[in-house]
C-alpha cells in the first residue's frame, strides 16, 4: 500500500516506467526470446522420473513370445482386408471372438462439411470393432485400452496383428484389475471420435453412430499402436492431442523406461536422444526437438488416435514403429514385450494417473521442461504489453494543455466511446465472416469459379481475410468526425488490454500457441502508431499477421524436420494446412480456428485500424 | 433526466432478454462464479418440486433459500425472467435516486461550507461543481445495469438479483429518510442473507443525522432513537420468520438457511475465499477457523463507524464491498452491487484495479476448464485466481477508503499542506 499511496515514490516509479517503456519493452522481448531458447539447455531442464508410485517400485517380467504369430495374423489381416476392400469386419469379430474377447460393433457416418483432399474423403461410413477383456480379479470399475487404426492399403497391418495376439495373451494371464478394451477404428481420427462419444454418451461433434453394446468400466490409459513393418528400428511416441492437450507425463516416463529396459532405440519427433548436451550441435538438437513439439503443439491438430481421448481426461499416447535404414533391427517379440510391460504397469495403478506433469515441453525424452520455467519466457512478452498499455494510461491522464478544456473533454469522451466502440464492432463482425462465409459459400462458389470445393473453402479464406484488410480503415469518422490523438489512444488502450487477456487465456490453455502468437502480434501491438510511415509498417504488420504467422509456421517446421520445401510447395501446403484446421474445428471440435478467426484476427485489426488513423 | 435513464433501461432489458433466449444462458448458470449453492436457480427448481409434492423443500439439502422466495416463485416461477429483470431495473432506479438524493446533500453542505468559508482558500479545484455531478447518478445505474457481473447474474436467474434489489430499496428508503421502510428493508436484507445486518450502523447514522440527533451514548435521545429502529427492525424480522413458520410449519429453514450460511458445509469453488481453506483444514481446526472467518464481516463495522461518523452513506458503500468480499458464499452478483458506487467517488489506482479485475474475470473460466474438464490443472490454480481477484477488491476497496479520507483531510487542511518547517508535506498510507 505505502508504493501505492506514496505519491513521491509513485511518481518516480512512473516516471521511470515511462520514460524508459521502450527500452524496457525491447529488453523484455529479447529477454523472452532468450529465455525460451535457453530452455532447451540442459541446466534449466529436469531429468525424468516416474512419479506414480503404483508404477515405478514394482517388477514385471514379461514372457509375451508370440512376435512371429504376430506377423502371421498380420498378413491373414492384410488378405482379409484386401478381400473386403475396406475393413474385414467379420473376420475382425470372429478372430476377437476366437480369442476370447466380448467382441461388439459400433458403425458410424459422418459427412464433412467440404471434402477432405489429403484423405480422399467426403462421405464416411464405417464399423468400429472392438473386444473386451474381463478383468477375472476385479470389478469391472476400470479399464485399459489399446487401439489400432484401420488405414487403407498395407499400413498398420502389423499393429492390428499384434493387437490380436496380445489379446490371445492377454487372455491367458490371471493377473488383470482392469478390464482390457481392444479397439480397430476404421478411418482412423473419424471412427476414434465415434467410439468415444459413444462409450461416454457425449455427442459434441453431431456425428451419427450407433450406440454401444458392450462397455468396461473408466478408461484409466490407452494406447494408440501404429506398426507397418515386420521390423522396426526404433519406436517414435507422439503425445500432441486435440488443442494442444497433453498426456500425463508419468504415461511418457513409462514408454522411456520401458525402451531403456529392453534397449529398443526409441525416438522424440522422429528424434534419438543425444547425451552430449552440453555442445553446441548436441543444444541445437535439443532445440529443434522442442521447437517441432511447440509447432506441432500450436497447431491444435491431434497428431494421432490418443489425441482425442484426452479429452475425456483419459491418458493416452501414440506409439509409431519407425522402419529407416539402421543397423539396429527390434523385432515384434520386443515390441509385444514391451507393450506387455506396460499394461502391466498401468494395471498396478491405483488412482488416475494424476502425480506428474500436465503441462510441459520436451527437448528429449529424457529431460523435460515444466510450467514454472517455461510461463516466463511469456510472462516477458506479456509483460510489454502491460507496459504499453500502462504508458498509454498516463498519456492519456495527462492534463490537457488548452485552458478551455471543459468542454472538449465532455465532446472526447463521448466521441471517444464511438470511436472505439465502432471498429471493435466491426472487426468482430469481419472475423465473424471469416468464421462462417468460407463454408456456407462454398457452393456458391464452386459454381461461379473454377475451382474444387475445398479449394473454394480455403480461396473464400483468403478472400475474407484480405477484404477484412480494406475494410476497418477509419470507420470511426463515419460516426464522429476527425479522429482525434486522444481517440487512438483509447482505442490503443483498449486493444493491447484485449491482446493481452487473450493472449493470457490462450497460453494457459495451450502454451505454444499462445507463445508464437505473442511471438509475432506483440511487437505489432507494442510499436503501432498512426505516425509512423504508412508503407513500410503496413508490409511489416501484414508479415507479422496470424495469417503469416502461419505460413511461417508451416515452412519452419518442415525445415526442422528436414524436409524442406521449395516456396510453391509450402504456399500449397499452407493452403491445405487451413482446410485441415477447418475440418478439424467441424469433426472433432478443435479450437484454433474459431480462436483464430474470431478472436485473434479481430485484435490483430484493432491495430491495422490505428495504423490508418486519420 | 428521465430520458437517458429510460434509454439505459431499454438497453439493458434488451440485452438481458436477448442473452436468456441465447443458448449462453444455459452455460451461464451453470457457472461457479456467477451462481452460489445459496442463490442458483436450479435449486430453486428443485425446492419448488418438492414444495409441489408436499416434502419439506429443505429435505434432501440440496435448496438453501429462504421460505418467502420460494413462496414468491410458487406463484411466480413461469414469469421468472421478468422478475429477475425487474429485480435489476430496481436495483438500478434505486440507485439512481440514492446517488441523485445523496449528491444534493453533498452540495448543500458544500454550498454552506463555501458561504461560511470554511474550506482553505487552495483547495477550491476540490469543490464540486453541479456540471460534474450532474451525470453521476446515471452513471451509478449505468454501472450498476451494463456491468457483466450484474448482467451475467441475471441471466444465470441467481436469487443474488433479489438480494441486491431488497439492499437497493433499503439504502434508497434509508435516504430518504423513511425510518419504517428503512428497517422493514433491512429485516427483509437480513432475512434473505444475514450478513446485511451489519448495514443498520450506516442507516442509523444517517438517519440520526437528518435528524439532527447527536450521535452520543450519553444522551436520551440517541438511545431512544436506536430503540425505536431496532424495535421496527426486530418487529418486522419477527414478522417475517413467523411468517415462514406458518407457511412451511416447521423450523427446518433456520438450520438449512442460516446454519448453511455460517457453517460453510458447502466448499464448491466460488471467488470466496471459504471454500479452499476449508477443504484443506484439518476437521478439528474448523470450527475455530469459522468464527475468524465469519467475524471478518462483522468486525470492521466499529472502527469504519467512528471513522465515517460523517458519512454514512459511503460507510454503507464500504460495508457492502466487505460484505461481498468476506462473506461465505460470494458470487459476482454482489460485486456488481457495490460496484454501481464506484462513480459516486473518486479512485487513484483504476488502471491496476481494473486491469486486475479484467484478467481475473477472464481466468476463471480458463482455470476452472483446466481443472474440472481438462483434468490437467488442480484446484490451487482455480484458487489462486480467485485470491488475486479478492486482493485486487481488497486494493480497490482499501484505495477507495484512503482517496475518500485524503479529499476530506484536504478539505480541512488544504490541498498543499505544509509541515512543520515550512517544506510540502505529502500523505501516506501506512
Amino acid at each position: 500500500m505505502g508504493l501505492l499511496s506514496d505519491p513521491t515514490r509513485r511518481r518516480a516509479l512512473i516516471s521511470l516506467l515511462t520514460r524508459l517503456n521502450t527500452p524496457i519493452c525491447a529488453v523484455c522481448y529479447m529477454a523472452g526470446v532468450a529465455w525460451f531458447m535457453g530452455l532447451a539447455f540442459e541446466p534449466f531442464t529436469l531429468r525424468m522420473h516416474m512419479s506414480e508410485n503404483a508404477m515405478g517400485s514394482t517388477m514385471v517380467e514379461e514372457r509375451f513370445q508370440a512376435g512371429e504369430r504376430a506377423l502371421v495374423t498380420a498378413k491373414e489381416f492384410g488378405v482379409q482386408k484386401n478381400k473386403a476392400g475396406g475393413m474385414p469386419v467379420d473376420w475382425l469379430v470372429k478372430a476377437m471372438q476366437d480369442r476370447g474377447l466380448e467382441v461388439f460393433t459400433q458403425s458410424f457416418s459422418r459427412t464433412l462439411p467440404f471434402p477432405d483432399e489429403n484423405k480422399e474423403r467426403f462421405m464416411v461410413k464405417g464399423t468400429n470393432v472392438y473386444g473386451i477383456l474381463r478383468a477375472p480379479r476385479a470389478p469391472r470399475t476400470e479399464a485399459l485400452m489399446l487401439t489400432a487404426p484401420c488405414s487403407q492399403g498395407n499400413d498398420n497391418n502389423q499393429a492390428v496383428g499384434m493387437l490380436l495376439v496380445l489379446a490371445q495373451y492377454f487372455r491367458s494371464q490371471v493377473y488383470w484389475a482392469k478390464d482390457i478394451i481392444f479397439l480397430v477404428n476404421e478411418h482412423d481420427l473419424i471412427g476414434m471420435q465415434a467410439w468415444l462419444e459413444g462409450y461416454h454418451h457425449t455427442n459434441i461433434t453431431g456425428m451419427e453412430w450407433s450406440p454401444l453394446q458392450g462397455r468396461a468400466g473408466a478408461i484409466q490409459a490407452a494406447l494408440s499402436l501404429e506398426l507397418s513393418s515386420d521390423v522396426v528400428t526404433s519406436l517414435d511416441i507422439v503425445l500432441e492431442g486435440l488443442n494442444g492437450q497433453l498426456p500425463n507425463l508419468d504415461l511418457v516416463n513409462l514408454f522411456y523406461a520401458f525402451c531403456q529396459k529392453f534397449d529398443v532405440l526409441c525416438t522424440f519427433q522422429g528424434k534419438l536422444q543425444r547425451n552430449d548436451w552440453d555442445s553446441p550441435s548436441g543444444y541445437s538438437h535439443a532445440v529443434q526437438t522442442m521447437m517441432l513439439m511447440v509447432l506441432k503443439q500450436a497447431s491444435g491438430h491431434s497428431w494421432g488416435d490418443h489425441g482425442l481421448f484426452l479429452r475425456y481426461q483419459v491418458e493416452a499416447v501414440t506409439i509409431k514403429g519407425i522402419n529407416s535404414y539402421r543397423q539396429y533391427k527390434t523385432t515384434t517379440t520386443t515390441v509385444g514385450r514391451l507393450l506387455e510391460g506396460m499394461y502391466r504397469k498401468l494395471n498396478n495403478l491405483l488412482e488416475r494417473l494424476h502425480q506428474s506433469f500436465f503441462f510441459y515441453l520436451l527437448p528429449s525424452l529424457s529431460h523435460f521442461v515444466s510450467i514454472s520455467y517455461y510461463m516466463p519466457a511469456f510472462g516477458l512478452l506479456a509483460a510489454i504489453l502491460l507496459l504499453r498499455a500502462l504508458n498509454l494510461w498516463v498519456e492519456l491522464s495527462a492534463p490537457p494543455a488548452t485552458e478551455d478544456g471543459v468542454a472538449n473533454v465532455e465532446q472526447q469522451s463521448s466521441s471517444g466511446v464511438l470511436s472505439v466502440v465502432t471498429p471493435l464492432v466491426i472487426s468482430h463482425l469481419t472475423g465473424v465472416a471469416l468464421y462462417t462465409l468460407p463454408v456456407h459459400f462454398q457452393e456458391m462458389a464452386v459454381e461461379h469459379f473454377p475451382v474444387s470445393e475445398t479449394e473454394a473453402v480455403v480461396l473464400t479464406a483468403i478472400a475474407v481475410y484480405t477484404a477484412g484488410l480494406a475494410l476497418p480503415h477509419n470507420t470511426h469518422r463515419f460516426v464522429s468526425g476527425e479522429g482525434t490523438e486522444q481517440g487512438w489512444r483509447v482505442l490503443k488502450l483498449v486493444a493491447v488490454l484485449y491482446l493481452a487477456v487473450l493472449l493470457g487465456c490462450t497460453a494457459l490453455l495451450n502454451f505454444s500457441l499462445g507463445f508464437i502468437l505473442a511471438l509475432t502480434l506483440v511487437p505489432v501491438a507494442a510499436g503501432v502508431t498512426p505516425h509512423m510511415p504508412k508503407f513500410p509498417t503496413a508490409c511489416v504488420m501484414v508479415v507479422l499477421s496470424p495469417a503469416c504467422t502461419l505460413l511461417f509456421s508451416v515452412f519452419a517446421f518442415h525445415e526442422l524436420q528436414e524436409t524442406p520445401l521449395s516456396f510453391q510447395d509450402t504456399w500449397l501446403l499452407f493452403l491445405s494446412v487451413i482446410s485441415q484446421g477447418i475440418l478439424d474445428h467441424a469433426l472433432y471440435g478443435a479450437l484454433v480456428f474459431p480462436l483464430l478467426a474470431m478472436l485473434v484476427y479481430p485484435c490483430w485489426l484493432l491495430f491495422w485500424n490505428i495504423l490508418f488513423w486519420k | 433526466m428521465a430520458a437517458p435513464l429510460t434509454l439505459l433501461l431499454i438497453v439493458a432489458v434488451t440485452i438481458r432478454a436477448a442473452l436468456f433466449r441465447s443458448t449462453f444462458a444455459y452455460w451461464i448458470a451453470e457457472r461457479v462464479e456467477v451462481v452460489s449453492p445459496l442463490t442458483a436457480w436450479k435449486r430453486v427448481v428443485e425446492g419448488l418440486a418438492l414444495l409441489d409434492l408436499g416434502v419439506s423443500p429443505y429435505a434432501g439439502d440440496v435448496f438453501h433459500e429462504t421460505p418467502l422466495i420460494i413462496y414468491l416463485f410458487h406463484f411466480l416461477v413461469d414469469y421468472a425472467e421478468i422478475t429477475f429483470i425487474l429485480a435489476d431495473i430496481i436495483v438500478a432506479v434505486a440507485f439512481y435516486y440514492v446517488v441523485k438524493d445523496y449528491n444534493k446533500q453533498v452540495f448543500r453542505k458544500q454550498k454552506f461550507a463555501l458561504e461560511a468559508d470554511r474550506y482553505p482558500a487552495d483547495c477550491h479545484e476540490l469543490v464540486r461543481t453541479p456540471k460534474e455531478m450532474y451525470y453521476i447518478p446515471l452513471k451509478a445505474a449505468l454501472f450498476y445495469l451494463l456491468n457483466p457481473f450484474s448482467v451475467l447474474s441475471c441471466v444465470a436467474k441467481s436469487t443474488c438479483c433479489l438480494n441486491n434489489a431488497v439492499v437497493s430499496l433499503f439504502i434508497l428508503a434509508t435516504v430518504k429518510g423513511n425510518m419504517l421502510l428503512s428497517a422493514i428493508f433491512l429485516a427483509l436484507a437480513t432475512y434473505q442473507s444475514l450478513y446485511p445486518l451489519t448495514l443498520c450502523v450506516g442507516a442509523l447514522l444517517y438517519l440520526m443525522q437528518r435528524q439532527f440527533i447527536p450521535v452520543n451514548a450519553y444522551r436520551l435521545s440517541f438511545w431512544w432513537f436506536v430503540a425505536q429502529y431496532a424495535f421496527m427492525y426486530l418487529g418486522s424480522l419477527l414478522v417475517m420468520v413467523a411468517l415462514s413458520f406458518f407457511l412451511l410449519g416447521s423450523w427446518d429453514f433456520l438450520p438449512s438457511v442460516y446454519g448453511f450460511i455460517l457453517s460453510v458445509p458447502d466448499l464448491t469453488p466460488n471467488v470466496g475465499l471459504f471454500w479452499y481453506f476449508f477443504a484443506e483444514m484439518f476437521e478439528h481446526f474448523r470450527l475455530f477457523f469459522l468464527c475468524v472467518f465469519q467475524i471478518n464481516v462483522f468486525v470492521y463495522t466499529v472502527p469504519l463507524a467512528i471513522k465515517l461518523k460523517e458519512h454514512p452513506v459511503f460507510l454503507i458503500f464500504m460495508q457492502l464491498a466487505i460484505i461481498s468480499i468476506f462473506k461465505s458464499y460470494p458470487t459476482v452478483g454482489d460485486i456488481a452491487l457495490y460496484m454501481a458506487f464506484l462513480p459516486v467517488w473518486i479512485l487513484r489506482n483504476v488502471f491496476l484495479v481494473s486491469c486486475v479485475l479484467l484478467m481475473c474475470s477472464a481466468l476463471f473460466p480458463v482455470l476452472w476448464h483446466l481443472w474440472i474438464n481438462a483434468g490437467s490443472a488442480n484446484a490451487n490454480f482455480y484458487f489462486a485466481i480467485t485470491l488475486v481477484f479478492n486482493i485486487a477488491q481488497m486494493l480497490l476497496v482499501s484505495d477507495y477508503f484512503y482517496a475518500f479520507l485524503r479529499r476530506e483531510h484536504h478539505l480541512v487542511h488544504g490541498l498543499y499542506p505544509k509541515k512543520k518547517d515550512g517544506s510540502e508535506a505529502t500523505l501516506v498510507l501506512k
